[in-house]
């Protein structure tokens, strides 16, 4: 086969179209996402001259986080220091030091995660609840679904801060509007999930119940609940991960939990709280997330 | 065994029975607590003052009067932000990815930092990065930029790697055996094969970041979120539920784009990792 060859040179060509076909298109979509990024680079100010002027002040904030200043006009000291490391509470650079305020930050850790439980509680129900009439296979109305189906869109889709920066003022500042605020989101995300599982059920048993005479209900009861329960269980275990994280930051607007003392650190420029504070919650949120994964596995394991 | 075996099934143990007895009455009785714990009654004397603000906010009778440019330029500059963060934390999170894989980097105690550093960026909320942000490089959207690019590096750069291991290797054998370099086997060998999941998981993230960017605002990280909270502080209900309505209509924009570009780029949902 050589250069002259008739097939071969037909190959080539197509070869050499199909090539420079992708080539431009790769092009194509380079210049669009590069023109995408320079717009969007210059509706929101993010010029480099700001990022290269920014970028020693992250550095310094972020080297300030990991400082203390043990007197007035003291010069500031890294946090912790390997002779110092557990020293008591009135010893510079010591963990002790660093963590002093550490059972004001547990009791409001502990309540962010009871804030989850009884979210992720709540917003179960509800969506256990919701996602039967939302199950296109399960509820023969066609309106009941459209409806169950645009209000669980409708809670899922509002951001849960502003929800709860809003339930603030019926609800009064403190922990109850930010459980009411999860809740709602979780409900909506859950019953968006669970009734896709529902559709997916095998239905012979429902038909096994109606033929038997049962109601809508026993038929949901004893023929679509048994099918679905591991998925429910391991969604909800899911989201209470998820939950975990939300009520950390829900404090914000006033609705409880580690972040109302987070804000006030971070606005006063408590900087070693803020670092103490950021790596309480990373080390919970990282704790709850390896809980719930094993409980999951055994769930699913022991169910199925 | 067939269902109408199940009366031939030996009943549960008495002692079960009670166990699991004990537990329900547990898991209720810390449930009422949790619900004293938090006051739930104040929602008896809450929802008819959350009526007064629900019928606040479907009155747009004023609607002539609201800065309706200033509420879009927030929201275009919202969108402009997560695009932004999310294109940066691509471009981050590519060779991160790679460093994290183990079938790329050997090393395991380089693979340990690599992970715990994306683990690190993760278990922060993006909200928790805006704060920092907006303390270090001031008040705007730069901050919001910056943290969501931080909290999707760590996103994304996990899914990388995962995905990066997941990867047939014959391929990369086949790139190697023609005595290609190292930088060659990854453009031709691995690049191929994760692509699909890196432009799915991209626009993902653009339509969940667009979502989260709405609030970054309320910590002054630029954005919708600013003017939102401005309108909460003034009881200007009418004007929150019509930025409300705004935000909603725009993230449906942005996920039903996305869906049609990821339809378009890796061609219909079986190709998706």
């Amino acid at each position: 086969m050589t250069s002259a060859d008739p097939a071969w040179q037909l190959f080539e060509q197509r070869f050499g179209a199909l090539r420079r076909a992708r080539r431009t298109e790769s092009l194509l979509i380079f210049v669009i996402l590069v023109l995408l990024f320079v717009v969007s680079a210059v509706w929101t100010d993010f010029a480099p001259a700001r990022i290269i002027e920014g970028v020693p002040r992250i550095g310094e904030y972020f080297g300030k986080l990991f400082s203390i200043q043990p007197s007035e006009n003291a010069p500031p000291e890294a946090v912790l220091a390997w002779q110092h490391v557990f020293g008591g509470v009135r010893e510079p650079q010591s963990i002790a030091y660093w963590f002093y305020r550490f059972n004001v930050y547990a009791a409001l850790l502990w309540q962010t995660v009871q804030m989850a439980i009884l979210a992720t509680v709540l917003g179960y129900c509800a969506a256990f609840a919701l996602s039967f009439p939302a199950a296109r296979t399960l509820t023969a109305n066609r309106y009941v679904v459209f409806v169950s189906r645009r209000l669980l869109e409708f809670m899922r889709t509002i951001p849960q801060v502003v929800l709860a920066f809003i339930l603030v003022w019926p609800f009064g500042i403190g922990p109850l509007a930010g459980v009411l605020a999860i809740a709602i989101h979780t409900t909506g995300s859950l019953g968006k999930l669970f009734s896709e599982l529902s559709e997916n059920a095998d239905l012979r048993p429902v038909e096994g119940i109606r033929a038997a005479g049962g109601s809508w209900l026993a038929q949901m009861r004893y023929g679509v609940v048994p099918q679905m329960l591991p998925g429910f269980l391991s969604y909800g275990l899911l989201r209470f991960e998820i939950n975990v994280r939300s009520s950390t930051i829900i404090g914000f607007v006033g609705a409880g939990g580690i972040g109302q003392e987070l804000k006030r650190v971070i606005g006063f420029n408590i900087y070693e709280e803020v670092s103490a504070i950021c790596i309480l919650i990373l080390l919970i949120v990282v704790a709850i997330d390896l809980l719930s994964e094993r409980v999951r596995h055994r769930l699913i394991g022991a169910l199925v | 065994m067939s269902a109408s075996a199940a009366h031939l099934l030996p009943r549960t143990p008495p002692a079960r029975r009670a166990m699991q007895w004990i537990f329900g009455l547990a898991a209720f009785t810390y449930f009422v607590y949790l619900l004293w714990l938090f006051d739930f009654d104040r929602i008896f004397t809450g929802l008819p003052k959350l009526w007064i603000i629900v019928r606040l906010m479907i009155d747009w009778s004023q609607i002539a009067q609201w800065d309706h440019a200033e509420l879009l330029r927030s929201m275009v500059e919202t969108v402009a932000m997560a695009f932004l963060g999310t294109f940066l934390a691509v471009i981050f999170a590519l060779p991160l990815g790679f460093m994290g894989a183990r079938n790329i980097v050997p090393s395991r105690v380089f693979r340990f930092f690599a992970r715990r550093i994306f683990d690190g960026c993760r278990g922060l909320d993006q909200f928790i990065w805006a704060l920092v942000f907006v303390r270090a490089v001031g008040l705007g959207p730069i901050a919001g930029i910056l943290a969501i690019m931080v909290a999707e590096t760590g996103v994304l750069s996990k899914l990388f790697a995962e995905a990066i291991e997941n990867i047939d290797t014959r391929q990369v054998d086949a790139i190697r055996s023609t005595g290609a370099s190292r930088i060659a086997e990854l453009r031709y060998g691995v690049l191929p094969q994760i692509l699909p999941v890196l432009i799915s998981q991209a626009l993902y993230s653009i339509e969940s970041n667009s979502r989260e960017a709405t609030i970054l605002g309320l910590v002054g990280a630029g954005g919708i979120g600013l003017r939102l909270s401005e309108r909460i502080q003034i009881n200007a209900w009418d004007q929150v539920a019509y930025v409300i309505v705004l935000i909603l209509i725009t993230v449906a924009l942005i996920d039903s784009l996305s869906r049609w570009l990821r339809l378009r780029l890796i061609g219909g949902p079986s190709q998706q990792a």
